[in-house]
């Protein structure tokens, strides 16, 4: 079936023309949108596309890291200055897939995919939307939890501060398939080290809820210790406390339990 | 609803069409334009059989918004045959048995140009990730790795 196409030179036109029309989705790099049109999803009537320059920059020379929406993970993994956030973008599809998907859509895509998102989330990302009501800022958490809600407003940008360090943030996708697959489970650390001690740790797990989550349990335990053996089991034991995952094709809800912790404690201990 | 007009390069000659709107470049290409090079395995970007090169990028076609290459370059398959000769990387693939029943080669065979381009010397590790998004219920990838490396060694002569 034939959808309407439009195409706007300005962002903030398309999140005008995304709020006032229930049927209309936004195509980014249409890798998820594409699928769904060529299934026959007929509640998409109307294609949003914006053509805005804004919404592809990258701003990566300073301390803190800002991307376009459009941004592709092909131009991440082109970027010097985001070595930071090179794991996650690289554990994404196959080479056309990384260059056609985009950070925006990735916000939106449901499990198993997501895996950049995870990345974000434990990054304390900030998203940047625009909708019928003006432009804003939200925490990643929280525009998470109200992903469902979301429909109708634009994604422009994402941004979030650089880790301090390589060992300060960390990413791990377990997948069945190598080099490319859908994850089983996905894992980001952030630990940011004051006077040798943990201060605001972050552990974020894809596939182990309905969205992206962060591990507060897991959280908790490294407050304030030293990365030691003892602090990384007490959060190995931890990291499956408080999360909701289902069984899909690559892996059982109990099956994703069982390995949560042990992925996290070789996160934590830099194994491979 | 109203056709789209559309204009973009393919293999390097202008071309022109009406699609409807939220038509893949997939069956722009074989149903509008008539180049059956790319084939159609799942339109789930899940086997890689129809891949392009947009300005030179790899993209799944089944996946591309027909009107998003306006302006743009597309190479498929059917602009790697250089007249009568087959392409190195063509070359590769019948000497070292890379295609079976040949569904997944035009692909492949993007894929691994859209690799040779950026990378004349890849090492096996590099074509392995280069074709991961694209499968073959045949070969077993081996045949396929090799070919990709024998065109690349420039042991393969066109
Ligand atoms: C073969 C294959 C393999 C894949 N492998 C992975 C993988 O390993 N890991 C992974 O995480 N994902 C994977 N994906 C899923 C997908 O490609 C990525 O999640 C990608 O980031 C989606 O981005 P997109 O721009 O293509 O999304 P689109 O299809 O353009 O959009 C997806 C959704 O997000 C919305 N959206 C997009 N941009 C915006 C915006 N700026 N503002 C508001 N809404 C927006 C759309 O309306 C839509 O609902 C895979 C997909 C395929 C086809
Ligand atoms: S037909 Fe496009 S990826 Fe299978
Ligand atoms: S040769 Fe048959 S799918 Fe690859």
């Amino acid at each position: 079936m034939a959808v309407t196409v439009k195409t706007f030179a300005n962002a903030s036109e398309a999140a005008g023309a995304l709020s006032s029309d229930r049927s209309a989705r936004y195509v980014g790099g249409g890798t998820l949108v594409m699928r769904a049109l060529n299934e026959g999803d007929v509640s998409i009537s109307t294609i949003v596309r914006a053509s805005d320059q804004a919404l592809t920059r990258i701003d990566a020379s300073g301390p803190r890291v800002t991307l376009g929406a459009g941004v592709t993970f092909a131009r991440v993994l082109a970027e010097r200055d985001l070595a930071f956030l090179h794991a996650p973008a690289r554990s994404i599809g196959g080479p056309a897939v990384r260059n056609m998907g985009t950070v925006g859509g990735n916000l939106f895509a449901p499990s198993p995919y997501g895996d950049f998102t995870v990345a974000l989330l434990a990054l304390d990302a900030i998203i940047a939307v625009a909708g019928g009501f003006g432009a804003r800022d939200i925490p990643i958490e929280e525009f998470l939890q109200a992903r469902e809600r979301q429909a109708g407003t634009l994604v422009l940008s994402v941004s979030c501060t650089r880790p301090a360090s390589a060992e300060a943030f960390r990413f791990r996708k377990i997948a069945r398939i190598k080099p490319k697959g859908g994850a089983v489970i996905t894992l980001a650390a952030h630990l940011p080290i004051s006077g040798g001690r943990i201060a605001g740790a972050r552990i974020a797990l894809g596939s182990m809820a309905p969205t992206q989550i962060r591990a507060r349990a897991a959280e908790r335990t490294l407050e304030g210790r030293s990365l030691d053996a003892a602090t990384i089991a007490a959060a190995a034991s931890a990291a499956a406390e408080g999360t909701s995952p289902s069984d899909n094709a690559l892996g059982s809800a109990w099956y994703r339990r069982e390995i949560v912790g042990v992925h996290l404690r070789r996160l934590l201990s830099g194994q491979e | 609803m109203s056709k789209i007009p559309l204009q973009f390069r393919h293999n390097g000659r202008d071309v022109a069409i009406f699609v409807d709107g939220g038509t893949n470049l997939l069956v722009a290409l074989r149903e509008l334009i008539g180049d059956m090079t790319p084939k159609f395995g799942c339109g789930q970007g899940g086997c890689g059989t129809c891949s392009v090169l947009i300005d030179g990028e790899l993209h799944l076609s089944c996946l591309t918004l027909a009107e998003t290459v306006a302006g743009r370059s597309v190479e498929t398959l059917d602009g790697m045959k250089q007249g009568p000769n087959l392409h190195p990387l063509q070359r590769a693939f019948a000497d070292h048995f890379a295609a079976q029943c040949g569904y997944c080669t035009p692909g492949m065979l993007m894929a691994a140009k859209a690799l040779l381009d950026r990378n004349p010397a890849p090492s096996r590790d590099e074509v392995v990730e280069a074709i991961s998004g694209n499968i073959c219920r045949c070969t077993g990838y081996e045949p396929i790795i090799n070919a990709i490396l024998a065109a690349a060694g420039g042991r393969v002569s066109a």
